[in-house]
């Protein structure tokens, strides 16, 4: 098997001019998607009839817990990639997707919180589903603790793989976590398999928000991995010719 | 693929797979320590110690909450489908609790079997309808989801 186009998707050059025709759309499409999935969730589909108006946090709670998930794994593949290819993008794609991971698991614990006040009666209770939830949290922290503690770039790197290789074995414990054990956070409403147990009128703004969320995800990741490249690959004459070109730019417009 | 990247692969496959394993019989072998609550079955078959602190849940049987109509306290009768707890409870109830719902009851149990709760929390179903609809279903075979409660997980 030719391996020579796997490479070429592994140069930071190549990602960094090829993204930036798209940063535009992204923000066009996160932004239209978000807007209609909050103004249709909250203010057009039908309230629940047992929790009323407070169920209303799942626009935002749900689509952030899915994408918190499906974050870590593609931090720990882009480690893996790194671990074996020994490739310099996947490993700045890693880094990139950490803080933005934590940032995500914070809004979902946060959001979780806000609703399990008035819906069961407390903020916060050590179930199966929530426990394991706050561990993907530490995780996320985890990875971005070991960024910064290692003084050579490659050590941390590898460090940081390896933990997040590790930690994937939590992300399908949480995901069946409602359903080994009893827990008193509520089993999927969305099912991979069978029927959703949610009404169509309240399923798709969630579906207009699942797909703004995963699209202002791509965004924040690309944006974080563009700063990444740009600042490892600074002595990089690539790099420099960017930072001439623009210079001159912004002397041509004084 | 070049030999050495193989290596590679197969020893980060390997590593996720070991550790998997290794963190899946923990967490097996935790089972019991990870469920939140007994059920109302494992209460009645004296699996569970009296006079302290542990987690009941299960349906709150429909027609069994008894409420003062001097102070706060509440009676009611948690249910699996296969045993009945009574409960006894003083205080502000969460606002989902209903008969026919799961609630997660917090305290003791004492000699005469009698369920103390210091706290009640309301366990929400994964079911999410809209007001019409929801009576809509209660003309029909609606009730036979309040025996046992639906969304509840009997199965660990």
């Amino acid at each position: 098997m030719n391996w020579q186009w796997f490479h070429r998707l592994g140069s930071p050059r190549w990602f960094y001019e090829k993204t930036d025709a798209w940063v535009p759309w992204l923000i066009i499409f996160a932004w239209g998607l978000l807007l209609t999935g909050t103004i249709w969730g909250l203010g057009f589909a039908p309230m629940d009839a047992k929790q009323k108006d407070s169920y209303r946090i799942l626009y935002v709670h749900a689509p952030v817990a899915f994408i918190s998930m499906a974050c870590y794994y593609l931090m720990a593949i882009a480690g893996a990639i790194g671990l074996i290819w020994k490739m310099k993008l996947p490993y700045m794609v890693m880094k990139s997707a950490a803080p933005i991971g934590f940032a995500f698991t914070v809004i979902v614990l946060a959001t979780g919180s806000i609703w399990g006040r008035p819906t069961w009666g407390t903020w916060w209770e050590w179930d199966g589903r929530m426990t394991s939830y706050l561990v993907l949290s530490f995780l996320y922290l985890g990875v971005i603790a070991l960024q910064n503690a290692f003084q050579s770039r490659d050590t941390a790197d590898k460090a940081s793989a390896i933990l997040a290789l590790v930690g994937t074995v939590n992300i399908p414990i949480i995901y069946k976590s409602v359903d080994w054990w009893y827990t008193l956070h509520q089993p999927a409403t969305l099912k991979l398999v069978g029927k959703s147990t949610i009404h169509v009128s309240m399923l798709y703004p969630l579906f207009t928000m699942i797909a703004g969320f995963y699209v202002f995800f791509t965004l924040v990741l690309i944006l974080f991995t563009r700063t990444e490249i740009l600042r490892r690959e600074s002595k990089t004459q690539w790099v420099k010719d960017l930072a001439a070109g623009n210079a001159r730019k912004e002397e041509v417009a004084q | 693929m070049h030999p050495v990247r193989k290596q590679r692969l197969i020893f980060v496959i390997a590593g996720v797979i070991a550790t998997s394993i290794a963190i899946g019989l923990v967490v097996y072998a935790m089972r019991e320590n990870i469920n939140l609550f007994y059920p109302p079955s494992k209460i009645a078959a004296g699996d569970v110690p009296h006079n302290r602190m542990i987690r009941g849940g299960g349906c709150v049987k429909p027609g069994s909450v008894v409420r003062s109509k001097e102070n706060l306290d509440i009676n009611f009768i948690l249910t699996d489908g296969v045993a009945e707890v009574p409960v006894k409870f003083s205080g502000i109830l969460p606002d989902l609790f209903a008969e026919g719902e799961a609630a997660v009851v917090n305290g003791k149990i004492d000699d005469k079997g009698m369920f103390n709760a210091d706290q009640v929390l309301a366990k929400h179903d994964e079911n999410y309808t809209p007001p019409e609809v929801a009576s809509m279903k209660d003309g029909n075979d609606h009730k036979n989801d309040q025996v046992i409660c639906k969304g509840m997980n009997y199965g660990a």
